[in-house]
């Protein structure tokens, strides 16, 4: 795992909490990410997992541990690594376009204002912002919107690793679906690495590698690495009839409605904290967990 | 009346009141000389002489005409137009406001980006910033030596703490956010300063600058009655002792309509910087 293009290895946050005992939100989190792959995190509100990313960016430093990326230590934010951050994070003092062709213009100095204004009005275009939109401030936007700006200005850079805090939470059902396709097109066509947080179970199921959960905090940890054994190319509506699909969202429901809360909290200790693999498959019918997820009836749904 | 907007309601009102305080002011003056003429003592010094009363609007107006047709003559050093006492005022309060700006806004940058800076410089700034600024100007007359560059020092002291408490306030202000996402496009530090914290912080500046103008414009004229020669603040105390009122009242207005012209300036380029978040 050492080898993997992300490699993550004992990662301790915690927090000054002002009186007393530090908040510890997770300790010894360690896990990998291999180059090209599509990984989501889910687990409940305030576990850790926009903490984890502002990590992985190198907008923050972890209390302890290292993240590795291509084997560099990760020491500081680059453009390398994009990031859509969950507020949206735009100048309000400046137009859809430009807040999308500074970001440009950073990737590449070399390009003429012309190039860049082409390139960036082309991406404002794939997450379906035309025309008057994109001379608006954020403030005259709508929330869909700007956050459909904000995932303009990372993918116009083509960073090595995506990194997307709930990308898509302000959006329709109708956009979202339409965005989510963008992605995975310019995922595909790449050798992109993303990692993605979102609530959304069938989102994660229709988009990634691998999903990690994430027990509650604070001590959380990421529990496990659920495969996702549906294969690619996914469309919406065919993967609900897929036999593995049901098995491995009731798998995802039930971490989330019960076992996340159950294995928070519990210290593991020192040493080595990685996730445990999960691969649900009806067609290979060897499920490496025993326990039979579709049997857990008081599944609680996280997303309302 | 209930067809027209706030704005021309406003408008007529304004226009009420202008015509009634005017009308009051005209109506008052000949009971004031009446009265002055019965006491003894006045009429012993000479204060109930017709020049010394107060002037009626009609006055005034007539002098104001008179001043504003030909507000730049030059007749000595006592004797200069409107126009000339302004253009003084004006380019002692510009010259020592645009040197308080050139040092305030970098050092208050560099306040707002640094805490340890911020609380070092602090207790200095919160003993500077009470004093009056004419407090400074027997100090300044004694190490410049030169009046008219004393009343610049002092217009550049009283400008400065505004402009420099607004900057480092907006630019220690600015959100984390903003900077982030300078960090993960690897602006450098010029480049983030130019392109992310000026224009976030800019609101906030602005707003120290249009205090400042404000307050240096209050200052001058003090400070010119006190430094003598020229400007319009000399202009108020020369009449004064010309017993003169009619043109110290015309040049109390002078000093409110430029001050409002200053203030309107910066207004403009206050709505200019603004942003909605
Ligand atoms: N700068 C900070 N200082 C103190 N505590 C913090 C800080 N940042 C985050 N926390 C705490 O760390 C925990 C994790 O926060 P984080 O934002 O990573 O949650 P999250 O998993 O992204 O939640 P959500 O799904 O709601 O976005 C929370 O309990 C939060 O209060
Ligand atoms: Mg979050």
């Amino acid at each position: 795992m050492a080898h993997s293009f992300l490699s993550i290895e004992n990662l301790t946050q915690r927090f000054a909490s002002g009186k007393g005992e530090d908040l510890t939100v997770f300790e010894d989190a360690s896990f990998g990410i291999e180059k090209g792959e599509f990984v989501c995190i889910l687990g409940h509100s305030g576990c850790g997992k926009s903490t984890i990313m502002n990590i992985l960016a190198g907008l923050a430093e972890p209390t302890s541990g290292v993240v590795l990326m291509d084997g560099k230590e990760v020491s500081g934010p680059s453009l390398d690594r994009g990031v859509v951050f969950q507020n949206y994070s735009l100048m309000p003092w400046l137009s859809a376009l430009k807040n999308v062709t500074f970001a440009v213009a950073a990737r590449y100095p070399r390009w003429s204002k012309a190039k860049v204004v082409e390139h960036s009005t082309q991406y404002l275009a794939m997450v379906g912002l035309q025309g008057d939109a994109i001379h608006r401030k954020p403030a005259q936007l709508s929330g869909g919107m700007r956050q459909r700006v904000s995932i303009a200005r990372a993918f116009a850079n083509h960073p090595k690793l995506l990194l997307l805090d709930e990308p898509f939470g302000a959006l329709d059902a109708l956009t979202r679906g339409t965005i989510q396709d963008e992605l995975l097109k310019i995922w595909g066509g790449t050798e992109q690495t993303v990692f993605m947080i979102t609530h959304d179970v069938d989102e994660a199921i229709l988009l990634a590698d691998r999903i990690l959960l994430m027990t509650n905090g604070p001590y959380a940890r990421v529990a496990e690495s659920v495969e996702i054994t549906i294969p690619r190319p996914r469309k919406r509506e065919e993967i609900i009839e897929h036999p593995n699909y049901y098995l491995i969202r009731n798998h995802l429901l039930h971490f989330l409605g019960t076992r996340s809360k159950v294995l928070s909290g519990q210290r593991t200790g020192q040493g080595s904290n990685r996730p445990q693999t999960i691969r649900l498959d009806r067609m290979e019918e060897t499920a490496t967990e025993s326990e039979d997820p579709a049997q857990a009836t008081s599944l609680r749904a996280v997303n309302e | 009346m209930q067809q027209l907007s706030t704005n021309q309601r406003a408008l007529v009102l304004s226009f009420l009141l202008l015509v009634g305080g005017l009308f009051l002011w005209e109506a008052a003056i000949p009971a004031q000389k009446a009265a002055s003429e019965l006491t003894e003592y006045e009429k012993l010094t000479g204060a109930g002489a017709p020049k010394a009363g107060v002037p009626p609007p009609s006055q005034v107006l007539v002098k104001a005409w008179e001043q504003l047709s030909d507000p730049f003559y030059d007749a000595g050093p006592n004797d200069k137009g409107i126009g000339i006492q302004v253009a003084y005022s004006l380019y002692r309060v510009l010259t020592g406001y645009f040197l308080a700006a050139l040092i305030a806004i970098p050092v208050g940058f560099l306040i707002g980006m640094s805490p340890v800076a911020y609380k070092a410089l602090n207790p200095f700034i919160q003993v500077l910033r009470p004093i009056s600024p004419l407090a400074w100007m027997p100090l300044a007359l004694f190490i410049i030596q030169d009046s008219n560059a004393s009343a610049i020092f002092v217009i550049f002291i009283c400008s400065i703490w505004p402009m420099l408490i607004n900057t480092a306030f907006g630019v220690a202000g600015v959100r984390k956010d903003w900077i982030n996402v300078a960090r993960t496009h690897e602006l450098g530090p010029v480049k983030t300063a130019l392109t992310v914290i000026l224009p976030a912080a800019a609101p906030t500046i602005v707003t120290g600058m249009r205090i400042s103008i404000g307050i240096a414009w209050l200052v001058i004229v003090a400070a010119e009655m006190l430094v003598g020669g020229t400007g319009i603040g000399y202009y108020v105390w020369n009449e004064w002792n010309n017993l003169d009122l009619t043109s110290v009242i015309f040049s109390i207005l002078v000093i409110g309509v430029v001050g409002m012209a200053l203030d309107a300036a910066f207004g403009a380029v206050q709505r200019a910087v603004a942003y909605a978040e």
